[in-house]
């Protein structure tokens, strides 16, 4: 029958509609990345930064850090300075320390967070631990560089912004290659 | 026209083709109104447990301090109450008037797809047997409010929101099944003649209510679905520490969020511009309008999403577009109360049960969008965010808005359903009560909230004592009202006055044109309707012959 027919091939494009939609669910992740990352949304900061800028030196901005620790993190991670006067420009480093005191070997990732949100697209890092995973034996304590630019552009009525990490402990997910603890080399940096 | 029905009223006909007997009728059927009684009463079960569960909220909030349960059942009760009205209650009773009503407006004899009707109407017992039992589990049920946001669904979650997600899945399968299924029926079984713009617009509403569940039921799969797999399969979706963003979890919810708040409303809307012209004994003033307004709240309703979400820290240009496009929906939303106001304007009216729950839909819904305006400015939005002003204003919505307009199409239906009139005056006594009752318990929750109480909080400040006493009298006193409404609808199933065919003089459309109660089958002869004015055509309704 005609009407059966009609029926059947409305039903096949509603069908997919709706497995386009579910895929459109998914697709959303990768879209709020990319206008994370583009628009500086929700204080995400973009990868390294390659770009070199001059500093200005007529103009101070205070940048202050923090660092927390997920729910069930046990290690002790700090930054060596709580807040620091930067020139817009200028090549800044900043240390952070991170200690063991488990009797495991561990993993952890740290996640950068910028504050207020609009900042984080002038807030450049050019070296950072948290593009890669700490690996820490029982015991070990690290220093971990950031390195970071803010851009001249930052607009004229941002006066201080916020570095903030947050330290997961990621063991399960990346168990870390066992070290034999005498022969452990003392971290200089992380790669 | 009339010649076309007259078989299906004869007795002797209707016998062998009329309903099986026992159990079975119920299990098996894929008669539309066996369908759609069964998903009214499935609806009404959930009203009752979800309703029992604002009562235990409104009974700990009876005073401040921690009375009766402690907060992680209060917790558990507000997301029960939460899930089981959206899902249980108000979605399924617009599955069921659109499964009795659709077939009966448009001239068709059954639902398009009369099995997947019956199939995607079981699934829902599943479902919400599966979400109720995870109260009993080890750890109790759901706890994290009904939107459920990341890290409190995930990795915080009791044990049991794996259930609570299969659940989801199982109820969102069975409304995009019945809303293709609505889809299906209204483009493709209507009656020779019966042109888009000669539908009701109930039919209208529920034709685009169907889209937005089609477009938006699967976004709710795909964001339960990821959350399934943070937490059972190791990936990181809704977690920092693996890259992902809980925020991203808000995006993607309320994306589907959204449309879900006009899911509830639209049918609504549809049936309320059939009864106000039914009582105020004149056509519906600006029918055309009013589909156009429907379609621009559904288009709408995609792009004003992250209102919900002002204070999660968007760019400012961000929170502008989200206000004014949110302020836009105000713009075909009062073009439909206007229309509804000019409806009743200079008509006879008179005021039935329907008529009575209808009027107090249109004006207890504009208090509600009210609501809505003040919390669409983003900067006054960071105040009222998460306090009882949000609660006051989406009850305010879905009360007298989607719950009266459930009533008062009840009512209108009920003589063609059972063929037995109703009793009016406890139906009026019904409306009273449920009136009062819902003003007084939602009224306070605005004044409590612009006072900073936040919401989902089992204690709070004694500031806030007076108002919540108030707030809990007038829940109890609904809430006690709806078992009236229960026994109401007993009785006219048991007698009655019998219902004439059409039991409202001012009464237009299809359905009025078969006998009371509706046969079992109907229209298995379509009915012409070549000869019917359209409705923008100026004259309005004269659908009935």
């Amino acid at each position: 029958m005609n009407e059966a027919l009609s029926t059947r091939r409305l039903v096949r494009r509603l069908v997919f509609v709706v497995i386009g939609m579910f895929g459109f669910g998914f697709l959303l992740v990768p879209i709020y990345d990319v206008m994370c990352q583009a628009f500086g949304i929700n204080g995400k900061t973009a990868g390294a930064y390659t770009g070199a800028q001059s500093a200005d030196e007529a103009r101070a901005v205070r940048v202050q850090f923090l660092a927390t620790n997920a729910a069930g993190m046990q290690w002790q991670f700090g930054p060596q300075a709580d807040q620091i006067s930067v020139h817009p420009g200028a090549t800044q480093e900043i240390r952070f320390v991170a200690y063991n005191p488990t009797d495991k070997p561990m993993t952890a990732q740290a996640i950068p967070s910028v504050s207020p949100s609009r900042a984080a697209a002038y807030f450049h890092k050019t070296e950072c631990f948290c593009f890669t995973q700490q690996v820490l034996q029982p015991g070990e304590r690290i220093e971990m560089p950031v390195r970071f630019i803010v851009d001249r552009d930052l607009p004229a009525d941002v006066h201080h912004l916020t570095l903030a990490y947050t330290l997961f402990d990621i063991t399960s997910r990346q168990p870390p290659v066992a070290v034999n603890a005498t022969s452990a080399p003392a971290k200089e940096s992380l790669q | 026209m009339s010649a076309v029905i007259d078989d299906h009223g004869h007795v002797g006909h209707d016998h062998h083709h009329g309903p099986a007997k026992g159990l079975s009728r119920w299990l098996l059927t894929t008669n539309h109104k066996d369908i759609g009684s069964m998903y009214l009463w499935f609806s009404f079960c959930a009203f009752l447990l979800g309703g029992s569960m604002a009562m235990v909220i409104r009974a700990e909030l009876f005073q401040p301090g921690l009375q009766i349960v402690q907060p992680e059942f209060f917790n558990q009760m507000t997301t029960m109450h939460g899930l089981i009205m959206v899902f249980g209650a108000v979605m399924p009773a617009f599955v069921g008037l659109a499964n009795w009503m659709i077939p009966l407006m448009i001239g068709a004899p059954d639902m398009a797809l009369p099995r997947m009707n019956n199939f995607s109407f079981w699934l829902l017992p599943a479902a919400f047997g599966l979400l109720v039992s995870t109260l009993f589990m080890e750890g109790g049920g759901p706890n994290f409010g009904w939107t459920f946001y990341a890290p409190l669904s995930t990795t915080y979650a009791p044990e049991s929101v794996t259930f609570f997600i299969f659940a989801i899945h199982l109820m969102g399968i069975s409304s995009i099944m019945g809303a293709i299924n609505v889809v299906a029926t209204i483009l493709n079984l209507r009656a020779p003649g019966m042109t888009l713009m000669k539908m009701p617009l109930f039919v209208w509403t529920w034709l685009i209510t169907a889209f937005l569940l089609i477009a938006v039921m699967p976004v709710l799969a795909g964001v339960v679905t990821m959350m399934l797999m943070d937490i059972h399969f190791g990936t990181s979706f809704f977690s920092a520490a693996g890259g992902g963003d809980p925020v991203l979890f808000q995006h993607v919810f309320w994306f589907f969020g959204h449309p879900e708040v006009y899911i509830m409303i639209l049918p609504a809307f549809g049936a309320v511009s059939s009864i106000i012209p039914a009582f105020s004994r004149k056509p519906l003033f600006g029918y055309t309008s009013m589909v156009y307004a429907t379609g621009a709240i559904a288009f709408l309703s995609f792009i004003v999403w992250a209102h919900h979400m002002f204070t999660v820290g968007i760019p400012l240009t961000g929170e502008l577009f989200f206000m004014y496009a949110t302020m836009l929906i105000a713009v075909p939303t009062g073009v439909k109360v206007f229309n509804w106001v000019s409806t009743m304007w200079r008509g006879s009216l008179t005021f039935e049960a329907p008529m009575l729950f209808a009027v107090a839909f249109v004006i207890l819904f504009t208090i509600g969008g009210f609501s809505g305006l003040m919390l669409a400015i983003a900067p006054a939005d960071f105040q009222y965010h998460d306090t009882y002003f949000v609660v006051a204003h989406f009850h305010y919505v879905l009360v007298p808005g989607a719950i009266f307009g459930i009533f008062a199409s009840a009512y209108y239906w009920l003589p063609k359903w059972t063929g037995h009139m109703y009793d009016e005056t406890l139906a009026k006594l019904h409306f009273w009560m449920s009136f009062i009752g819902m003003n007084l318990a939602f009224f306070p929750m605005h004044f409590v909230g612009l006072a900073g109480m936040p919401r989902r909080i089992p204690d709070y400040n004694m500031m806030f004592a007076n108002f919540n006493m108030v707030s809990s009298v007038g829940a109890f006193m609904f809430g006690a009202t709806q078992l009236l409404f229960l026994f109401i609808v007993i009785k006219c199933i048991r007698g009655g006055a019998p219902a004439p065919a059409k039991p409202w003089d001012g009464a237009e459309g299809l359905e009025w044109s078969v006998p009371s109660p509706a046969p079992y089958h109907t229209f298995q002869t379509p009915p012409d309707m070549s000869d019917v004015h359209e409705h923008r055509k100026g004259t309005g309704g004269e659908l009935t012959p």
